[in-house]
């Protein structure tokens, strides 16, 4: 370290100020930070790596069992679960990282409209989401690619544009979510388990319950989403029980999550 | 500028800032000064519009903070050093910084140089950082949108004193040109070193507000003379209150000159005639925020 002599840039030199004529941030400008926010550390990169990484090693695990005879789509279908596993966590971890990194200070010092601050983080994710669903299609069409070059399967490329728009819809859903619990909670693991588990135990006691059954697909999310991920057409049902488990799970926390960070107080400890 | 007015803040039945009211005018340093848990951070939370306030209100630049456009290039906050990401480079807090507020990219590099952070220590994550360093890379994030005012949460914290005396050099600097400067500090040496105007606050209320000078001043005239019983009967009947020291001579409550005038009067000869050592802000700070003094009195000095 060099302790240099102060000089001229030490600031407030201007005899003009600038302050009449700056204007707000713009929202672009923040969603481009916010995902670069995503991207700029080691264990924002290692994330989105390591969904490359594990649905390369599902696609690899495809190609080499029963012949690796298995269409485009049934590939694109096995890169979804890990994606819908691990996706919402990017999500999750853009918007704890605030608090656990306790970088939320200086974020809503220089931004102090924090509910923009929060949108530009759930369309940030969603570029982080789009871009790797980009990727791991293009993994599926390679693996397809090389089990028909080398292991004579039959070329079949049958996704649908409605296949992949339900894919990149889902994405949208899964950052949304994952940003929601993560402003709600602001713990890290607090909001994993709970987006992880949560879906999950409601389904299991929703079915235990009897008469739940014609209710759940209304209700959870995951029944509700499945048609996104395996490409099945939505009918007018569908799209309605799709609204309200959005609802209930994306719409809800992210609206929560909103309003508890442009209420509370944000301090350093 | 900075206006402070009336700003309280309750969490439940606690009051951690009382009534605040204080203005911090350009073309100063103003230290604000109190021990832990005063209400100096929450204080500079609310008037940066982090914490939101019970009641009363803060103005920077003639605004609430969060109506200010693009408020990183007209207020520069530093409130915790160690509030950033310590997977992230120096240079990537910067430029993430930069991106925000639209400031050119080629000031990253003159502000990390204003700062005295090296090309080689700014592509080391946050992480690895000392405590100085910290402080540095968050002076340097207040500092790069080029502002006219400063919020400084205890920026001296883990600096040397080289590292001291060179921030009391820049912020000289930045109030000469014009710059308005607020910097909370419990450590009263660095205030007293940095600081040109003092808010002093205890127990989430101003104590004292003025100039460090008035407000170390401690009124009064040290004398000592041929023969200090006669001078002080003389200046007993002027109406001054006098104190005889046990070490020799005496404590006069009057100014230097109207002693000596008293002492000429009475024909007494003088050894030493001075105004009484100025006390540290040390004194001042614990007399001022003492635990005893449940009724503190509240001390003007008038700029």
């Amino acid at each position: 370290m060099t302790t240099a002599t102060p000089t001229r840039a030490a600031g407030a030199s201007r005899t003009n100020r600038p302050g009449a004529d700056l204007r707000p941030v713009s929202f672009a400008t923040l969603t481009l930070v916010e995902w670069r926010k995503q991207l700029d550390t080691r264990a924002g990169r290692w994330m989105l790596a390591v969904i490359a990484i594990i649905t390369a090693a599902v696609l690899a695990v495809m190609m080499a069992v029963n012949g690796g005879n298995h269409s485009f789509s049934a590939f694109v279908v096995g890169t979804t679960t890990p994606m819908a596993m691990l996706l919402p966590i990017v999500g999750v971890l853009a918007a704890t990282s605030e608090w656990s990194q306790r970088t939320a200070l200086v974020t809503f010092t220089l931004e102090p409209r924090r509910t923009r601050v929060g949108l530009a983080k759930v369309v940030g994710a969603i570029g982080s989401g789009l871009a790797l669903l980009v990727v791991t299609v293009g993994l599926a069409a390679l693996a397809h690619l090389l089990v028909v070059a080398f292991r004579d399967a039959d070329p079949a490329w049958d996704v649908s544009v409605r296949a992949v728009l339900y894919l990149a819809l889902s994405v949208v859903l899964f950052m949304a979510q994952g940003v929601g619990f993560g402003l709600l909670l602001r713990s890290t693991p607090a909001a994993i388990v709970t987006l992880l588990l949560a879906p999950t135990l409601f389904g299991v006691v929703g079915g235990l319950v009897p008469g739940m059954a014609d209710v759940l697909p209304w209700i959870d999310l995951g029944t509700a989403g499945e048609p996104l991920l395996f490409g099945s057409a939505l009918d007018g049902q569908g799209w309605a029980q799709l609204g309200t488990a959005t609802l209930i799970w994306v719409v809800a926390p992210l609206a929560g999550g909103l309003w508890r960070t442009a209420r509370s107080e944000i301090s350093s400890s | 500028m900075i206006t402070v007015e009336h700003l309280t803040k309750r969490y439940g039945p606690a009051v951690a800032v009382d009534d605040v009211s204080f203005t911090v005018e350009p073309g100063h340093v103003t230290g604000f000064l109190g021990p832990n848990g005063a209400g100096k951070s929450t204080t500079m939370r609310m008037i940066c519009g982090l914490t939101p306030a019970t009641s009363g209100s803060a103005r920077v630049l003639g605004l609430p903070f969060t109506a200010l456009a693009n408020p990183g290039r007209r207020v520069g906050v530093l409130l915790d050093a160690g509030a950033q990401h310590s997977g992230r480079t120096g240079r990537e807090v910067l430029t993430l910084a930069a991106l925000m507020t639209g400031v050119d990219r080629r000031r990253i590099d003159t502000t990390l140089d204003l700062v005295g952070l090296t090309d080689r220590e700014a592509a080391r994550r946050v992480g690895q950082y000392s405590l100085g360093m910290r402080q540095r890379l968050g002076l340097a994030s207040a500092l790069l949108g080029d502002p006219e005012v400063l919020i400084l949460d205890e920026p001296a914290n883990g600096l040397d004193p080289a590292g001291i005396r060179w921030m009391r050099d820049l912020l000289d600097d930045f109030a000469r040109r014009g710059g308005t400067v607020l910097l909370s500090s419990h450590l009263l040496r660095e205030m007293e070193a940095v600081a040109d105007r003092i808010v002093v606050i205890g127990r989430g209320r101003v104590v004292a507000e003025g100039h460090k000078d008035d407000l170390l001043r401690q009124a009064g005239t040290f004398v000592r003379s041929t023969d200090d019983g006669a001078l002080a009967l003389a200046l007993r009947q002027g109406g001054a209150g006098v104190e005889e020291l046990a070490t020799g001579g005496l404590s006069v409550e009057a100014e230097p000159v109207d002693v000596g005038r008293a002492a000429a009067a009475a024909g007494v000869v003088l050894a030493e005639l001075r105004a009484a050592d100025s006390r540290g802000l040390e004194d001042l700070f614990l007399e001022l925020t003492a635990d005893d003094a449940r009724e503190q009195t509240r001390m003007e000095v008038s700029a």
